[in-house]
């Protein structure tokens, strides 16, 4: 823990953050959100609201978005829920960021399906660019965490930055990606291996090889 | 006796094809689904008794079984909920991935079917945070399905109102221990509770609730369309019909392929993965199941039926059938060391052999790894694996002990000549 990056100071974010509220979207948003749940039931709205919240702040930031104090009671206000209901919640699941990230948020998975197939040369691409792991790089660009299975594992090894994943990497796919976010661009998201389209094998699928081509009813030959 | 395609379930398993409503309308979901419910519910839950399917989820429980452990009558203040379980976080798993961002009216379809056969008013599809794409892309899907009128009241007109709500998670591997997932969903943190009482009795808001995986859900209709002797043909007797399995590690081409449950490894590998990297003579080990199981040297595994007993004939298990390859350019030690430092990510800190006991294997592991031990300390390592097995609520101290027993087990020599090549310290004193 004692290279966990420390919560911003106090007043400061009170003093930027603590006027914080919806969107007229947002608001649109979360009000259909609680209403997934049964009546009087609507701290499950918890975890969403979180989330739509960090993505305020990040739209706010220009940055992958964090979870200011003032924001985690801003929700529980929302849902009627105490303070610390909603913040141990914002603390015990992973995907909240309790400190302010960079622009793009590069996830490296580090298990052992990605290690196998060389995850350390992804983590080396990162680093050969002056990231650190658990920290933001100076310009506020990339922030760099080493993440647990992202559940990608037969196009291993991958990276998810921001909301998309880029998969089937190894050093320089995983250069030319982090070339291309900095310059601004939007690279291609998903498998970087030129033919290969998802998760089938490699070198075209070994199975339901009429799908490629039409949208086949196999219904037809189920009684054959 | 191969698979044909015709008897795969998911036939757009790998998205050439769009997922939209339409799309799968073409390839059969949805069709006459109302039909399939006029049947009635227990007719439902018994042709799923009879077609032999256990649940894909891990630990292969009869799933129409479970069905059947919920209340026939449900009280109108206090309703039924099916939880389908999206938190695929298992290493190795990325089948439910699949089903989602290019399947998902197989998994809507069959959340209406086992949601009335259950009797339950409503479903929740628990996915896992990190599927953001997925996520929007079931998002999407059950909207189609409401504007169609096939969710929602009179669902697909069968005269019975069924719901489906979607719940993203937010990184945490324990929701997918059922009771976790429940608390998650409930708006708090994702510890498991202890049972009993078992959800079917006091799940979702102390409701009976019954929680199934994707891939149990979503091969329902095509199972009743069918009918249970087409998928109890496929596999070996208790271990029945087709799989979703998924190889990654040390093949040519890794891969997510529907097969026959009982498949025998080595076709497994030679059909659909082009062989293993450097040929057979080169295998080294095999997690069969994702990273909670034993890892399995090859010898034993090369000819091993994929099923649930085959597996546990060799002292692992079939898990999400997740099969996780090592070659023999492996540092198995790091492997398995590298699967310690996830269980200690993930543990959730709620029972102390738990919290305490996956830190402590994961440094002594780390130890091993370098040779920087003893060589009593394996046995030390083991003991206090014992120790945690077993000994927490939930099943996420097992899995943490499994890999490193099995370890042990088929890899003491390696471990024993890391550390005298490092200069183990008692071995000089002998």
């Amino acid at each position: 823990m004692a290279d966990a990056p420390q919560i911003p100071d106090e007043a400061e974010t009170r003093a930027r953050w603590g006027a914080f509220a919806w969107t007229a979207e947002n608001a649109a948003k979360a009000k259909a959100v609680i209403a997934r749940y049964p009546a009087g039931r609507q701290r499950s709205a918890v975890m969403p609201l979180l989330d739509l919240a960090q993505r305020q702040v990040g739209a706010e930031t220009q940055t992958q978005g964090w979870l200011p104090v003032p924001v985690i009671e801003f929700v529980a206000a929302q849902l009627d829920m105490p303070f610390m209901r909603a913040y141990e919640v914002a603390s015990f699941y992973t995907m909240y960021n309790l400190v302010p990230v960079g622009r793009y948020h590069v996830q490296v998975c580090g298990t052992t399906p990605c290690l196998l197939r060389g995850s350390d040369d992804v983590m080396a691409a990162c680093k050969n660019r002056g990231m650190t792991k658990g920290k933001t790089t100076p310009d506020g660009l990339f922030t760099l965490t080493e993440v647990e299975c992202m559940g990608t594992c037969t196009n291993a090894p991958m990276v998810q930055i921001n909301d998309d994943n880029y998969e089937d990497l190894d050093f320089d796919r995983m250069a030319a990606i982090l070339d291309a976010l900095a310059a601004g661009e939007s690279p291609k998201a998903g498998t970087q291996i030129a033919g290969r389209h998802t998760s089938e094998p490699e070198g075209g699928p070994t199975t339901l090889k009429e799908m490629v081509k039409a949208n086949h009813d196999y219904r037809k030959e189920w009684s054959a | 006796m191969s698979l044909q395609d015709k008897d795969r379930i998911f036939t757009n398993i790998y998205g050439f094809q769009p997922w939209n409503l339409k799309s799968a309308q073409m390839r059969g979901d949805w069709d006459k689904t109302k039909d399939l419910m006029k049947r009635g519910q227990d007719a439902i839950i018994e042709e799923i008794k009879a077609s032999g399917l256990r649940g894909r989820g891990g630990a292969g429980f009869p799933t129409g079984l479970k069905w059947s452990f919920m209340p026939k009558e449900p009280r109108a203040d206090r309703p039924s909920f099916l939880v389908i379980n999206a938190d695929e976080s298992e290493p190795g798993s990325c089948k439910d991935r699949e089903i989602i961002r290019h399947d998902p009216h197989k998994l809507i379809e069959g959340a209406l079917i086992a949601g009335f056969a259950m009797r339950a008013r409503a479903a929740y599809i628990y996915i896992r945070g990190e599927f953001i794409r997925e996520a929007e892309t079931l998002f999407a899907a059950v909207q189609e399905a409401y504007d169609a009128g096939l969710l929602g009241k009179n669902a697909a007109k069968s005269g019975y109102d069924f719901d489906v709500f979607v719940h993203r998670g937010a990184g945490a591997y324990i929701c997918g221990e059922e009771t976790a997932m429940i608390e998650s969903l409930e708006g708090k943190k994702g510890q498991p509770r202890l049972k009993p009482p078992f959800p079917a009795g006091a799940g979702l808001y102390g409701c009976p609730t019954t929680v199934n995986n994707v891939e149990s859900i979503a091969v329902v209709p095509t199972i009743l369309r069918r009918g249970a002797p087409w998928f109890s043909s496929f596999g070996r007797e208790n271990n029945k019909g087709t799989k979703l399995f998924q190889i990654s590690g040390h093949v040519n081409t890794p891969c997510v392929v529907e097969e026959e449950m009982s498949i025998p490894f080595r076709e497994l590998i030679d059909k659909h993965c082009g062989g293993i990297r450097g040929g057979w003579d080169n295998l080294l080990a095999v997690i069969p199941g994702g990273s909670s199981v034993p890892l399995v040297p090859a010898a034993e595994i090369m000819d091993c039926p994929m099923d649930f007993d085959g597996l546990k004939a060799v002292g692992s298990g079939l898990g999400t059938a997740a099969a996780i390859v090592m070659d023999k350019s492996t540092d198995v030690v790091q492997a398995i060391s590298r699967i310690s430092y996830f269980y200690k990510h993930e543990s959730c800190g709620q029972c102390t052999p738990c919290r305490e006991g996956t830190g402590w294997m994961w440094r002594v592991m780390e130890r091993l790894r370098t040779g920087d031990a003893d060589i009593s300390e394996i046995d030390t390592l083991y003991d206090v694996t014992k120790q945690v097995e077993g000994h927490t609520i939930c099943a996420l101290g097992d899995a943490a002990a499994w890999p490193i027993q099995g370890l042990i087990k088929h890899f003491r020599p390696e471990l024993e000549r890391r550390i005298r090549d490092n200069g183990g310290v008692l071995e000089a004193a002998e």
